[in-house]
């Protein structure tokens, strides 16, 4: 038998951990990678009552039916996706996933374990609007975009899920793995000017 | 020289804005001038007595100041050194620095000594279209012709070192946008920004005020500049307010999207660590337009000569630098507001000699301005003439007749250095025409003002033909009131009043679209239209009679408004020469299209942050490290880096192909395969959709098994291919080629969502969930074996075209037994997190077989020596099925799929469409080059009849001798025939069509 | 640069967003039944309208919906967005 091998973060050969020691007061945002969520794209009809109350029951979390909102339990989040898609996010470790499906078995719903294709840099800080908005066509503003409200769109060309988790402001941001890299090398550059400084979010 | 000889001293001109305790130093044209903080480039040389500063486009004629903003035509000048430098620059918008260095363009070599002047000696040969006319024949020629006559026309060097600057890009919304922050404007934002609205006001110069920089009239009874100050301390005070000097709105896009360019360091010069500068992409609830308005000359005889300048130019350089454009001056108008112009300059000290209406009745309170400074007014008269060498010396005055184009006998003399012009206002209606606003033709003004628009929209102030300061406050106040109401912004009470001034009487300008010339001198002078281009009325009525009847047609024939200030000061006079010429009225003749930008900006802020590196992001594998640590050389596909071939030891890319070929075949050989697209289709009707969306049959596909499966676009041409699996019941693993793997995944989106949503069926992308290494060869089986101890990997327990689930090196798994090399592979997928370890637990274990990773150079001969056909190379959107001879892959029994009734059009049952088939060169060396086109009669006269072309070439190393696919016209029925190859540097290579199956065509080795 | 209502997601910029042609041209039930010439109308022929145009759109970068649009094609006025399989709103149907 081979060496046990090491599961490696989509941003792991960064060496983020070990910047994250070196932190800089006065900066004006921090930017960490949140790895190894475990995630599932669900897809269903939210107007069937068991696939809303089979979400309600494996999550906690009311089904979110308001368009780029999230519903959170503090343990798990659900994040609208689109009418007939939602994203799950838990902890490593979570078997939400597997208990959804099995809830779902008889009805026309889907759970796809998706927890591998996307990492999250998180962006907090005064500036982390303004770095936003250097690369998303979207409105951060604070009149605009509020706590639990999440959009998918590009960031540098990027397809990214945002969702904004408190008033900070902090900021996930869901990239697809293969990008990850691209996207801290095109934040790092963005951010430069404001300061930032590397963080260890959990 | 005197330093700053023409600098007004504080007795004449008290509030400047430029700070004279500070000294800054800069070079022009070699030599070395002084002037002060808040100056621009051109009020500097101006205060330093420079006067000619440019060279026109055709005739290389002297030009110096005309404007002092964005509507100079005439003062380009190369700013920077080295790889900083930025061509063609108006010195009246280049903030002075201290160390600035600037030269002037177009004249070579120097602007007082230019060679290119011939041109104007010989501008009786040079009338309107004469580089058409002349260098279109022979056509073969232009190519030489446009090299000298784009050297001639030398507009300024592009630096030949990459830009050191960086520049970047940002999205902001409000809820007003106001351009322009002149008295209107700032009145606008006042009102809106006191609602709570989101308001952003930007302006192109280096502070707010626009028109109230340079004007001594009272705003709320208190100097413009104390007004100016209170209102910029109240806006910056407002949360929601931005105040963006240094700014331009360069275009207004469809639905109130507003691109800003804002120099950030340009005013500093070189050396910042901050983007140089910045373009804002705006969306705006409103928007409003308070850009001003840009004043006109007059097209009268001899009026290039520098020393010519707009009127409102001269009292800007007087009023905001309290630099002096002349001595003696004469002002030369058709409208009241010169008389402001006179005024100022006279308070100055200059000597004003006389002001020359058009009109025979001034208005009353301009008269009294002149009367006040006892300057003689001359009504209804004309400048008939300037005289001088380099620049104007004096004028000479007739009177006008009553119908404008004619002048009546006895002159007067004039000795001036200075004549200021003022031909009437245009409002600034570029922005609201760019997205589709229409103008509308103001008689009395002689001007177009804006119109109708389909943006929320509108324009205030002089931009909407206001003139009088008054009516641009009260305009700009009630703008920025509604405008924020229209955004749900109001502000709650009683209506509060805004800033006022008092209201000026004025009476109407005379519009006389070309002056006179002296009696008997009509055609020997040069009337100028477009300084820039050198355009004259002579040219504008040559074109009219020549035929070129439509504005368009004119500004191309001519080059009346084309060029770096695209006619903001001659386009109006343009047009009223041609509308007398064809004898319509000036609407009627109608605008050229206003379109962005309005000044230009630098390829550095288009491109923003995304060069370099960042030039477009980057997809890796998640070995991709290792990919690097080991020295791959990569390939782009798509977005994604993928290993090309891994050279060793100073390998070149032949021979570690060659290496890496032999060993797939003979030991392991390990790929990364991360990039295909990987879809997770479930659903009651999955099946069904497949049956759909492939051609080949679906429905018996059974739990473990994989397929191969070819899809095909509406019109029956090859789309994609890849391996299905069918993964549980109702559910399926789709695989995509790399390249298409988010189109196919829309595809089947799109097929579901508008075709057949009453499939049920989910698909959702996995393609980043799983990291894909794949093993090949005759010992990939003993590999896996080692590592993997919950599948049985034997030919039996993982048959051809199966999958397993368990676990490789302690990584939860899923195992394929699929190949694309035509030996025993297994693509072994783990979740992304696992890619690494996987690697280098397979690495380490397979050293003893000879383990060997190969690129996708590699991939490509091995499939080939196959016959494999790769979709986007063997296919090209033209190929069917039939084509690539897998009639065995269309199903005869289905009703229907996608493509299947294309398939069975006249144009797909020719026997003489291109087919693939492999090629066998004469020389087993000779490897032809892809896309070599393939001829039956090497001997036919050139065009020759082309049959096809080679679509994949190799050396391959396990046979030994070169392969090669290509496409063949009814190829497939003429295996052992020869045809030839005629290469590029004259050889003709001969080559045997063949199958396409080079190796182990028993496919033997597959289930060995 | 259109802003464009996805019913679902709201107001977005157009980069958001694929364009798909003309809306309403629905595939033939048994295309094996048709003569080439109808074949090719459903095929290739499209009309190119001045004016308004009911067209379909995907916001490929967003909830990955496809819905029609009716939009002006001289001045890129959008006039209504509605959902696949529905029928054009009154105010734009023509």
């Amino acid at each position: 038998m081979a060496d046990s091998y090491l599961r490696q973060s989509a941003l792991a050969s960064l060496h983020l951990i070990a910047r994250a020691n070196q932190a800089d007061s006065n900066a004006g945002l921090s930017m960490g990678e949140r790895g190894f969520l475990c995630q599932w794209v669900v897809r269903g009809d939210a107007g069937n009552a068991v696939f809303a109350s089979a979400v309600k029951d494996v999550t906690g979390c009311d089904l979110p039916i308001e368009p780029n909102t999230v519903q959170g339990s503090g343990y798990i989040n659900v994040l609208w996706l689109g009418p007939d898609e939602w994203l799950i996010v838990a902890p490593d470790g979570s078997d939400a996933g597997p208990r959804l499906d099995e809830a779902c078995k008889d009805i026309h719903a889907a759970v796809t374990d998706v927890s591998e294709s996307r990492t999250v840099i998180v962006l907090a800080g005064e500036h982390a609007r303004d770095v936003l908005a250097k690369g998303c066509a979207l409105d951060f503003h604070a009149r605009s975009f509020v706590v639990d409200q999440c959009a998918q769109s590009t960031l540098a060309h990027m397809h990214v899920i945002v969702h904004q988790r408190s008033d900070a402001p902090e900021f996930d941001v869901y990239v697809h793995r293969s990008f990850a890299e691209s996207l801290w090398q095109w934040l790092e550059d963005a951010a430069a000017e404001y300061g930032f400084a590397v963080s260890n979010p959990v | 020289m005197t330093r700053q000889a023409n600098r007004l001293g504080t007795d004449l001109v008290a509030g400047a804005r430029i700070d004279r305790s500070k000294s800054i130093w800069f070079t022009f044209n070699g030599r070395r001038y002084e002037g002060h903080e808040g100056d621009t480039l051109a009020s500097a040389l101006v205060a330093n007595d420079v006067q000619l500063v440019a060279r026109s486009f055709k005739y290389h004629r002297p030009r110096g100041f005309f404007g002092a903003g964005a509507e100079d035509p005439c003062v380009m000048v190369q700013v920077g050194v080295g790889a900083e430098t930025l061509p063609n620059l108006r010195a009246t918008q280049v903030e002075l620095y201290d160390g600035l260095v600037a030269d002037s363009v177009n004249a070579w070599p120097s602007v007082n000594h230019d060679v290119g002047i011939v041109n104007d000696l010989m501008s009786r040969l040079l009338p309107a279209g004469f580089y058409y006319k002349t260098f279109m024949w022979p056509a073969s020629w232009w190519t030489t012709y446009e090299h000298v006559i784009r050297n001639a026309a030398g507009m300024g060097v592009a630096p030949k070192q990459p830009d050191p600057d960086t520049y970047d890009h940002m999205h902001i919304h409000c809820d007003v946008l106001i351009v322009g922050g002149g008295p209107s404007g700032l009145a606008a934002a006042l009102a809106a920004g006191r609602t709570g609205a989101r308001v952003i006001i930007v302006d192109e110069q280096s502070e707010m005020g626009g028109s109230i920089l340079a004007s001594r009239l009272l705003v709320d009874d208190k100097p413009g500049a104390e007004w100016l100050a209170s209102a910029l301390a109240e806006l910056g005070a407002m949360e929601e307010v931005r105040v963006m000097p240094r700014t331009t709105a360069f275009g207004h896009y469809d639905h109130n999207h507003m691109g800003l360019l804002e120099r950030r360091t340009d005013h500093l010069g070189p050396g910042h660590d901050i983007a140089r500068q910045r373009m804002w992409k705006v969306r705006a609830g409103q928007v409003i337009h308070a850009g001003g308005a840009i004043e006109r000359s007059l097209v009268f005889a001899g009026n290039d000569r520098p020393g010519v300048m707009l009127a409102s130019a001269a009292a800007t350089y007087v009023n905001r630098w309290a630099a002096r454009p002349g001595q003696k001056t004469v002002i030369f108008t058709n409208n009241d507001s010169a008389y402001g112009v006179a005024a100022d300059l006279a308070d100055a000290g200059i000597s004003v000699q006389a002001i020359v209406d058009l009109r025979v009745e001034p208005g009353a309170a301009a008269l009294e301005e002149a009367s006040a400074r006892n300057i003689e007014v001359l009504t209804a008269s004309c400048v008939v003439e300037t005289r001088g060498k380099r620049a104007v010396e004096g004028v000479t005055v007739m009177k006008l007749n009553d119908a404008g184009d004619g002048v009546v006998v006895g002159e007067r003399r004039f000795d001036c250095g200075l004549v200021a012009v003022s031909g009437g206002w245009s409002p600034a209606v570029h922005l609201h025409c760019h997205a589709g606003g229409k103008v509308d033709y103001d008689e009395i003004q002689g001007c177009f003002v804006p119109g109708k628009t389909l943006e929320a929209a509108r324009s205030v102030g002089a931009a909407n033909g206001q003139l009088d300061l008054a009516d641009c406050l009260t305009a700009g106040w009630q703008a920025g009131t509604n405008a924020a109401a229209d955004t749900g912004f109001r502000k709650p009470g009683k209506v509060p009043k805004g800033p006022t001034a008092t209201a000026v009487e004025v009476s109407p300008p005379r519009h006389v679209w070309i002056i006179p010339a002296k009696p008997g001198e009509e055609n020997k002078v040069k009337r100028f239209v477009d300084l820039q281009n050198d355009v004259t009325d002579a040219d504008v009525r040559l074109a009219a009679r020549e035929g070129y009847r439509s504005v368009e047609h004119l500004k191309r024939y001519t080059t009346l408004g084309m060029g770096t200030d695209q006619g903001k000061t001659s386009n109006i006079p343009g047009l009223g020469i041609l509308a007398a010429e064809l004898e319509k009225s000036l609407p009627d003749v109608g605008t050229t299209t206003f379109r962005p930008p309005y000044t230009a900006i630098t390829m550095g802020a288009i491109a923003g942050r995304y060069t370099g590196q960042m030039l477009e992001p980057v997809r890796r594998s998640p070995m991709h490290h290792w990919h690097e640590n080991h020295g791959a050389a990569f390939e782009d596909v798509g977005q994604w880096k993928r290993p090309w071939y891994y050279p060793q030891d100073g390998e070149d890319m032949h021979a570690a192909v060659a290496r890496e070929c032999l060993a797939a075949r003979n030991a392991i050989g390990i790929l990364d395969a991360t990039t295909l697209g990987k879809i997770d289709i479930q659903g009651p009707d999955a099946s069904e959709f497949l049956n759909r969306i492939y051609t080949n049959a679906w429905s018996k596909l059974a739990v473990g098994r994989c397929r191969y499966g070819l899809m095909l676009s509406e019109d029956g041409m090859v789309m994609d291919d890849g391996v299905t699996s069918c993964i549980s019941d109702n559910r399926y693993l789709m695989t995509t080629t790399s390249g298409n793997a988010a189109s196919v995944m829309g595809w089947l989106e799109e097929w579901l969502q508008t075709e057949w949503p009453d499939l049920k069926v989910w698909c959702n992308s996995i393609s980043e969930y799983w990291a894909t290494l794949t093993i090949s060869g005759p010992f990939a089986r003993d590999l896996l074996a080692e590592l993997c101890s919950d599948i049985d990997v034997s030919n039996d327990g993982l048959p051809f075209m199966s999958w397993r689930e368990g676990t490789v090196a302690g990584a939860p798994a899923r195992v394929f037994r699929i190949s694309f090399t035509g030996e025993v592979s297994f693509e072994i997928n783990v979740p992304a997190s696992h890619g690494l370890g996987l690697w280098q637990a397979l690495m380490t274990a397979g050293e003893k077989y000879g383990i060997t990773p190969y690129g996708t150079e590699a991939m490509h001969v091995l499939r080939a020596e196959k016959g494999y056909i790769i979709v986007g190379q063997e296919t090209d959107g033209t190929m069917t099925p039939y084509d690539l001879d897998m009639d065995w892959i269309v199903s005869k029994k289905k009703p229907d799929f996608i493509g299947k009734r294309s398939l069975g059009r006249a144009d797909f049952l020719r026997d003489d469409r291109k087919q693939l088939v492999g090629l066998f060169t004469e020389d087993p060396l000779e490897v032809l080059p892809e896309g070599a086109q393939i001829v039956d009669d090497p001997n036919a006269p050139i065009p020759m009849p082309m049959i096809g072309h080679v679509t994949s070439s190799y050396l391959s190393a396990n046979l030994g001798r070169s392969i090669a696919l290509a496409v063949v016209k009814g190829g497939i029925n003429r295996k052992g025939e020869t045809v030839h190859l005629p290469l590029e540097n004259g050889r003709t290579v001969r080559a045997e069509i063949t199958g396409m199956v080079f190796y182990d065509p028993q496919g033997e080795r597959l289930n060995g | 640069m259109l802003i464009i209502d996805c019913p679902y997601c709201g107001k977005r910029d157009e980069a958001e967003f694929h364009y798909g042609g003309e809306a309403h041209i629905v595939r033939p039930e048994n295309p094996s039944e048709l003569s080439d010439e109808a074949w090719a109308e459903y095929l290739f022929m499209r009309s190119n309208t001045k004016g308004r145009f009911l067209e379909r759109w995907v916001h490929s970068e967003g909830c990955r919906r496809w819905f029609n649009m009716a939009r002006n094609t001289a001045n890129n006025e959008v006039e209504a967005v509605y959902l696949m399989g529905e029928t054009p709103p009154k105010e734009v149907s023509k």
